[in-house]
């Protein structure tokens, strides 16, 4: 029984199908990516789960319940780092924490702990302009993986950074991962990151996004610290082509 | 870069060197001009006279400054709060936003040089009429200020704050009412130099003191030059309320150059 399902999941935005009959499946501490092309809809699939827009039809169901609108299911990590400016870094970090309840104190005692591993050692009084780019996305993923929710949902957290910085943060986060073991569903539309991080990959059509395919990543790990070896690219290859198949090129 | 703190506090001396220099030579062709066209004090007097209006007038223009900076607090304080206050309601009730609206652009169609006579015929010679006065000027930019800023909140924060289950009062205090300290402090410094010139004119209109009763005063006996002298004291006066509503922001707001922290 796995511990995150969708079964059929359909949404339509106005006369727009965006979700055609979704279905998925993660185990508690797998890691699965979603790929697709951009605007299938692999987004959406998380505002479905956070609660921001509603399915028309299909069942949700975490840990064998079916899901609330409004959940303590999931941590959500968007797109965009979305810290508040106004908030130094700390006080970004507890702010999920703070939202349920509980106290600055207390959540800043859960949090202090983990800024060493997270590289914000010493820049917790800091504001987030004054980051780097991957600081900043670091401090993103704490204020995520500090809610201790069930599953992580990780919105492209590294699109939006330089290669090289993307290179680095995908190593540190593959090992922070493989420490943690935290159950995470991230959408991506880099298909060497799916590979290099994701148990399983499932793969999106074009809008309506139907799931065309579910692959498992069997490679070793850590897979980030070493030169990608032979299957690795031959299931990029596999990938990237359904891919372009997709978007008819 | 090796000396942050001297570069920086020279940077802002040299930035204020152009404007005195300007003022100063305004000034100083205004007295040439006086002196060499032989033009009667009366009709233009020189800045030299003003200022020795000031000195020879110190006594009578604190006296009559002070009830104008108590209206002008006054109305302000009345203005904000109730600029707030709405502004909450209205974001909370989208709406009643759009009911009530109209109703305060039309507050500001209203011209001030008929209302103010309206006004103090109804409130009378005392402080009510002008704090009423400054607080209609004032109203409209504030809430303006705070009901845009509410909503140029990044909707990915208010999306990252729904998922983490906040409420909608939850999202206002920890995202929508910071998002609108910037425009709020921009509001604020375009609406503190209208409630000095708002207060001032509705002491004109009708008060037993402050600068507008100076003015109307030396007006009335042909002063030209204490009428000046009047001017210069409100406009210092506007000038000092604008530098601590810009000190203000710089506090409030310096997450956005948080290269000067403390």
């Amino acid at each position: 029984m796995s511990y995150l399902s969708l079964q059929d999941v359909s949404l339509s935005l106005g006369d727009t199908a965006i979700l055609d009959r979704v279905s998925m499946s993660l185990d508690k501490g797998e890691f699965v990516s979603v790929l697709g092309p951009s605007g299938a809809g692999k987004s959406t699939i998380l505002r479905v789960l956070t609660g921001s827009l509603a399915a028309q039809s299909g069942t949700i169901t975490c840990a064998g319940q079916p899901l609330a609108r409004r959940n303590d299911r999931f941590a959500f990590m968007p797109q965009r780092d979305a810290l508040l400016p106004w908030r130094r870094v700390i006080d970004n970090l507890t702010l999920g924490l703070e939202v349920q309840g509980m106290t600055r104190k207390a959540a800043r005692a859960r949090v202090m702990p983990h800024l060493a591993e997270f590289g914000l050692d010493g820049f917790e009084r800091h504001y987030p302009a004054e980051l780097s780019g991957g600081m900043r996305q670091r401090a993103a993923l704490l204020r995520t993986v500090v809610q201790e929710r069930a599953v992580q949902l990780l919105d492209e957290p590294f699109g939006a950074l330089d290669a090289l910085t993307r290179l680095q943060m995908q190593r540190w986060f593959e090992q922070r991962w493989q420490d943690a073991r935290w159950t995470t569903l991230l959408i991506t539309h880099d298909v060497r990151e799916a590979v290099a991080l994701s148990d399983r990959i499932y793969v999106l059509s074009r809008r309506p996004a139907r799931v065309i395919a579910d692959i498992p990543v069997p490679l070793p790990r850590p897979r980030l610290a070493r030169a990608p070896c032979a299957k690795a690219h031959a299931l990029e290859a596999q990938i990237l082509d359904i891919l372009l198949h997709q978007t008819g090129e | 870069m090796r000396h942050p703190l001297p570069r920086r506090s020279g940077k802002g001396l040299a930035r204020g060197i152009p404007t005195l220099l300007s003022v100063a030579s305004a000034f100083v062709l205004w007295e040439a001009y006086v002196r060499l066209s032989g033009i009667s004090a009366l009709v233009l007097p020189p800045p030299s006279r003003v200022l020795d209006q000031i000195v020879q007038n110190r006594a009578l223009l604190w006296d009559n400054t002070l009830p104008t900076l108590h209206a002008t607090f006054a109305g302000f304080a009345l203005s904000l709060s109730v600029a707030f206050t709405l502004s909450v309601v209205l974001d909370f009730l989208p709406r009643l936003r759009k009911a009530l609206f109209p109703i305060f652009v039309i507050s500001q169609t209203l011209p001030l040089v008929a209302i103010a006579p309206l006004v103090v015929l109804w409130f009378g010679f005392e402080l009510t009429p002008k704090v009423l006065l400054v607080a209609l000027v004032t109203f409209f930019p504030m809430l303006v200020a705070l009901v845009d800023g509410y909503a140029s909140t990044d909707p990915d924060i208010e999306a990252l704050m729904r998922s983490m289950g906040a409420t909608r009062g939850q999202v206002f205090r920890a995202a929508r009412f910071p998002s609108a300290m910037p425009y709020f402090f921009a509001g604020l410094r375009i609406s503190i130099t209208y409630a000095v010139v708002a207060a001032i004119f509705a002491e004109y209109v009708g008060a037993r003191a402050g600068l507008g009763i100076v003015i109307l005063n030396a007006k009335n006996s042909f002063r030209p030059d204490l009428m000046l002298a009047a001017v210069v004291i409100s406009s210092l006066l506007t000038l000092a309320l604008f530098g601590a509503a810009a000190l203000l922001q710089r506090i409030v707001l310096r997450w956005r150059n948080p290269e000067g922290r403390a």
